[in-house]
């Protein structure tokens, strides 16, 4: 079949191989894996995720060829009971290709550069044998993103959603036997748990949702919800479910209030920070509103609180960044910053701009996060060749001796003028960074600009959003800047910074393809007439969207803001550069302002104190005194146990059956002298009465009945 | 006057081999042990050929037989047996979780193994009696039999605190037993028959007395199940009982209850279950949340296991008590789901304390990177009940929820959305604490335990091939129910729809 053919057809029965690639290759090494060697098991899994990522391209050219109409597949039934009908369908329109495209094209690319990253992490670790352990939770983590976002129901989605809280968590807690130093603790497993449990509080909200939503519209297919919902637009009850709906956002988006669960899942590798927790699984939130445009579109005062909570996030976080240590922690509050750009976004129906914004952070912010991970591996190769010298280096069996002191080797105070020792991390960095500022022409320049614009024209129905977007774009460029001055520029504040070391190619190269996205990725959707391609393309499933125009006043005022960010960190950190143990020259100035940012406002130590506190008081109040005091012992004592030798004595008194006496008194001789029960069981004492017991119970009633 | 050899057959083949193991010297473990799982794999064949028979499009009672038993007076006793969709798949469990059990005590079980096995294989006759029987009666004298094995496993064979467990349990069901015993007789002897069927029939009970016919047969079936606040009996007995029995009575005794609600209550009572379904339902709701956060403030791995069937029973509860189809069908399901994974959860339990001798999760940690093949088991399984799509457990669980917040809506059975909304929040809470213990054992440092087990000269070992062989079919159907439910639900479906068009016509009065 040559390619012209094909296209007629269209290459949408492809479909359902978005799911069977990675899982193919998940099997593949869980069966074979323990025989092949790292590369292998690397090349394998990187395949499997790469074939979705053909797939995908596939089936967006075949949908392209049919002009853009949705087609959706059948693949299996699943559930059926009465008008409930819920089906495995796959869904191929022009948002979930979209979301197809950035998830296997992003993810192919961090399971490349992983096996570079994992092959030294294992060594530092020192157990070798979970290599493969981590290739196979990854392509699941594929697998799962891919039934997330071409599910044609509501229920699929759910599913997808569910399947990749469960990666997470076993990513996040990869290294469950460690804290993110390296040292033994519980620290990275309570980190999986603690995502896992915030998650699941987002899910309650979204299965809440997805029963009202069948309860009122009969189906949780998409367009059959949507067709029931405008022929019907009840506000109370779309009102409802947009509502429960964003408490799963909130939840898988890392929103406030839910958001804490993700700067802790930094425990998990790099590549996981930067797939999962940044590019991919974290904007399931985002796109599961742009799915259900049809909906937000019907109550604007959902929309609203929807657009708040992006935006209220986009500044709380952003400050947070600004008070961190840790590069990867500074990300962790950037990408919960830029979640809520992109929330506040489609909150406001500005769909697009969303999806642009989605799409070119999950470039940008893959980039920083896996260059990141280049930098720590770097100070842990300079750590590690401190350590022991020059002979076992990059030895299967380095250890860590007890006496050797904990060293940090995220801890950007630990590190200064890394862009000697790392340059080409250094420019990949750079791009990266300058993409998530905003400068132009980077990506992140026109996706962040058609964000505001959007806030700007639609401020009279969404006051306020403008405002702290704008200032959580500049805290953006503020943080960014001070993240460079600390860890590129300066002196190096450690002798482990001396001796960092560039990353291998296999690492590298993977950075380059991003770096490249990250700088031209605009142009996917320029403010230009005739440029708008992401716009039209996402017009055949959204309904008509306007391509807006360049606005200079947005774009000068963002632009800017953010040279002024820069300017500020470089007056802050770089004219000055941060002295070893010198504290944060913020901290003088800004006082109680900057220990709340550097203490994440104390929102963890909040929840401890008003909910995980009270809740493990409630448990054991219930537990102890209402469960065991109470109807444990005494209404088993009490009741049951006196009831029941009440009765045996009241029925055995007038109708003379002395045995039921007898009974009561030996089981309550035998409930006393549990110790000595067996040899008595073992005589045949308690055979015998047991069943007298019984029998006689029943002759009683039977006489008193029927006499 | 009806005869079907197969239900029979499948009833009483255990009694096939408890007559064999009577001829066996005590001392003859293997022969003992071969000859109960052999006849154990045998019934659960039969019960195959039972399942091939069974016509799943048929809502009515199949295979039936029907021969009468006691005549005398008015009492029309028979011996009346049979199958159908409320039924079939507890049948099958009961003959799928029996072997499982018994292999399970191949290295668990060391004292009296003869009358270990003796007294296993008359509880499943006893089991299977009360899933076939459609005669008040008859199902009385199964539901009795039940006890008395169950109480030997527990008592002889059990824990520290057997006695006390074993007696608590016979007490607490006695108890439920004498009130449904009144309530049976009351309708036999006023009504003309003991035979369900012939009883759904003739309908006709006064609301008022189905009140208090229905509050009889409750209590004794709620006592098992157990609904909170009748639950107390419960973490004894499965502390103190041997994996294998644990195992059993999680998987199946327990479901006798559930079974018993909507063989009997709804059908025979249908106006009263309309009337109770608030009531029953809101107890269920605070077992759903009660079991869960006490489940959590536990540190013995059974005992929280044991608490967290009771949150676990309480879904079952709501869905049968949404009254519709979606939550009685994920009701019957969800029984399934949780005998598969509480049994799993008791096997792997069972099997961890083989080695270390204790539950206390405390001393454990890190036991994943120990037992690799143990420690990816137990995640299945502990996300099957957490009930992870994918596994069996969401699709019972979320069956149950959407009916019950169908049922919640204006007009309906429950008519309110507190009901669902608030046990939904015990998916959240199922999540806190099974996570909890499976970090408590799996993952982290390395625990004490490991220590404690070198020093008595021991290394932790995987698992076995044998207890690999007892853990799977579990995890078969653990995926298979979760991905491909449809046979399952069709099993079951014509039947449930029958008795959901029984309930809605009760509604309209």
């Amino acid at each position: 079949m040559n390619f012209s053919e094909a296209a007629n057809t269209g290459y949408f029965f492809l479909a359902p191989w978005l799911v069977f690639f990675p899982v193919i290759g998940l099997l593949f090494n869980m069966i074979f894996g323990g025989k092949m060697s790292e590369k292998a098991i690397g090349t394998v899994a990187s395949l499997a995720s790469g074939m979705a990522f053909v797939v995908s391209v596939l089936l967006a050219y075949s949908l392209s060829a049919t002009h853009g109409h949705t087609v959706t597949v059948p693949f299996a039934e699943w559930i059926h009971i009465g008008e409930l009908q819920l089906d495995w369908t796959f869904r191929i329109d022009t948002l979930s290709t979209v979301m197809m495209l950035v998830v296997s094209g992003v993810g192919t690319l961090i399971h490349i550069y992983a096996i570079g990253y994992m092959h030294e992490d294992v060594r530092f670790k020192d157990d070798v044998k979970r290599f493969r352990r981590f290739f196979v939770f990854l392509n699941l983590f594929i697998a799962m993103m891919m039934i997330l976002v071409s599910g044609d129901s509501y229920l699929m989605l759910f599913v997808g959603w569910e399947g990749v809280g469960l990666c997470s968590f076993l990513l996040i807690g990869f290294w469950y036997d460690f804290d993110t130093l390296g040292q033994k603790s519980t620290a990275n497993a309570e980190a999986g748990k603690k995502a896992f449990i915030a998650n699941r509080v987002g899910d309650f909200g979204f299965l809440l949702a997805i029963f009202t939503t069948f309860w009122h519209f009969g189906s949780l297919q998409f367009d059959a919800v949507f067709k029931a919902a405008e022929a019907h637009p009840d506000p109370i009850v779309i009102s409802a479910i947009t509502l429960f709906m964003l408490i799963g956002v909130t939840g898988k988006s890392a929103q406030v209030p839910l958001y804490v669960w993700l700067p802790d899942a930094m425990a998990g590798p790099t590549p996981v920070s930067a797939l999962i927790h940044a590019a991919t699984m974290v904007t399931a939130g985002v796109y599961l509103v742009v799915r259900s445009a049809p909906l937000y579109n019907l109550v604007h005062g959902a929309s609203y609180i929807v657009a708040m909570i992006g935006a209220v996030t986009a500044l709380f976080a952003a400050t947070i960044a600004v008070g961190q240590y840790d590069i990867k922690k500074v990300l962790a509050y950037s990408t919960i910053s830029q979640l809520g750009f992109m929330v506040a976004a489609v909150g406001m129906g500005a769909y697009v701009a969303g999806i642009f914004h989605l799409a070119t952070h999950a470039f940008f912010k893959a980039l920083l996060f896996l260059s990141a991970g280049s930098i720590i591996l770097g100070m842990e190769r300079g750590h590690h060749h401190l350590a022991h010298g020059h002979d076992d280096h990059g030895d299967a069996d380095a250890h860590h001796d007890e006496e050797e002191e904990v060293f940090d080797p995220g801890d950007m105070r630990n590190m200064g003028n890394l862009r000697k020792q790392m340059p080409v991390t250094f420019w990949l960095y750079m791009a990266g960074t300058l993409a998530l500022a905003g400068i132009f022409p980077f990506a992140g320049f026109w996706s962040k600009d058609e964000i505001l614009l959007d806030a700007k024209l639609h401020a009279e129905h969404f006051p306020g959003v403008y405002w702290l977007l704008s200032i959580a774009a500049f805290l953006t460029a503020f943080y960014m800047g001070r993240q460079i001055w600390m860890v590129f520029f300066g002196k190096e504040r450690t002798e482990v910074a001396k001796h960092a070391e560039e990353s291998p190619p296999v690492m590298t190269v993977p950075l380059m393809v991003l770096a490249v996205l990250a700088v031209l990725g605009g142009a996917m959707n320029l403010p230009f007439d005739g440029f708008h391609n992401l716009g039209h393309w996402l017009e055949h499933t959204l309904g008509h969207v306007e391509g807006l125009p360049l606005d200079l006043g947005v774009a000068g005022i963002s632009t800017i803001l953010a040279l002024l960010a820069i300017f500020f960190s470089w007056l802050i950190y770089g004219k000055n550069p941060l002295k070893d143990g010198q504290p944060d020259p913020l901290k003088k100035p800004l006082g109680f302002l900057f220990t709340g940012m550097e203490n994440k406002w104390f929102v963890d130590e909040g929840y401890g104190a008003l909910v995980i506190k009270p809740f493990e008081k409630l448990a054991k109040f219930l537990s102890v005194t209402v469960d065991w005091n109470f109807w444990h012992d005494w209404f088993h004592d009490s009741v049951i146990y006196a009831g029941f030798k009440g009765l045996a004595r009241f029925l055995s008194e007038p109708v003379d059956m002395g045995i039921i006496n007898a009974i009561a008194d030996k089981l309550a001789d035998m409930t006393k002298r549990s110790s000595e029960g067996l040899s008595r069981l073992q005589n045949g004492f308690v055979r015998s009465y047991a069943l007298s017991v019984l029998l006689g119970v029943v002759a009683i009633l039977g006489y008193l009945l029927f006499k | 006057m009806d005869f079907e050899l197969l239900p029979n057959l499948v009833t009483f083949f255990p009694l096939v081999g408890v007559l064999i193991l009577f001829f066996i010297k005590p001392e003859n473990k293997v022969l003992i042990r071969w000859v109960s799982l052999l006849t154990a794999l045998a019934t659960f064949g039969i019960s195959l050929v039972l399942l091939q028979q069974f016509d799943a499009n048929n809502p009515a009672l199949q295979m039936v037989t029907n021969l009468p038993w006691i005549t005398v007076a008015d009492w029309n006793i028979s011996y009346y047996m049979g199958v159908d969709g409320l039924s079939i798949l507890l049948i099958l469990l009961t003959t799928f979780l029996t072997p499982i059990s018994l292999l399970s005590t191949w290295s668990a079980i060391e004292e009296r193994e003869k009358d270990f096995n003796i007294f296993f294989l008359m509880l499943e006759v006893g089991m299977l009696g009360v899933f076939m029987a459609q005669d008040l009666f008859l199902f009385y004298v199964f539901w009795e039999f039940t006890l008395v094995p169950m109480y030997f496993l527990i008592g002889i064979w059990g824990g520290p605190q057997r006695i006390y467990a074993s007696i608590k349990f016979f007490l607490y069901t006695m108890a439920g037993s004498l009130l449904m015993l009144l309530a049976i007789l009351w309708l036999g002897i006023n009504q003309g028959t003991f035979a369900v069927p012939d009883l759904i029939a003739l309908g006709g009970i006064p609301a008022g007395i189905q009140t208090w016919l229905f509050l009889a047969f409750a209590i004794a079936f709620a006592i098992k199940v157990p609904m909170w606040p009748l639950h107390s009996w419960l973490p004894d007995a499965h502390v103190q009982a041997p994996t294998a029995g644990s195992v059993i009575l999680a998987g199946v005794l327990l479901k006798m209850g559930t079974y018993g609600f909507v063989r009997f209550n709804l059908p025979l009572f249908p106006e009263a279950a309309v009337k109770f379904a608030p009531m029953m339902a809101g107890l269920a709701v605070v077992g759903i949340i009660y079991g869960a956060i006490v489940s959590y403030y536990q540190r013995d791995i059974k005992k929280l296991v044991a608490y967290s069937s009771i949150s676990h029973l309480g879904f079952v509860m709501l869905g049968l008590f949404a009254l519709n189809s979606q939550g009685i069908q994920g009701g019957i399901l969800q029984m399934i789901n949780h005998g598969l994974s509480t049994g799993a959860l008791f096997l792997l339990v069972g099997m961890i304390y083989e080695q270390t001798h204790t539950r206390n999760f405390d001393v454990y940690g890190g036991l994943w990177k120990i037992m690799p093949v143990y420690g990816t088991v137990m995640l299945v399984v502990t996300l099957s009940s957490m009930g992870l799509p994918g596994l069996n457990g969401f699709v019972g669980e979320f069956t149950i929820l959407l009916g019950a917040w169908g049922a919640g809506m204006p007009g309906e059975v429950l008519g309110s959305y507190w009901y669902a909304g608030l046990s939904a929040i015990g998916v959240i809470l199922a999540a806190i604490y099974m996570l909890y213990m499976y970090q408590k054992i799996f993952l982290g440092p390395e625990g004490s335990i490991v220590q404690t087990v070198k020093e008595h000269g021991h290394v932790l070992r995987d698992l076995s091939v044998r207890e690999i062989i007892t853990i799977v079919p579990l995890l078969v159907f653990i995926f298979w129910i979760g991905l491909y439910p449809k046979p399952f639900f069709a099993l079951i479906a014509p039947t449930v729809d029958n008795l959901v068009k029984v309930l809605q016509a009760a509604m309209m009065h």
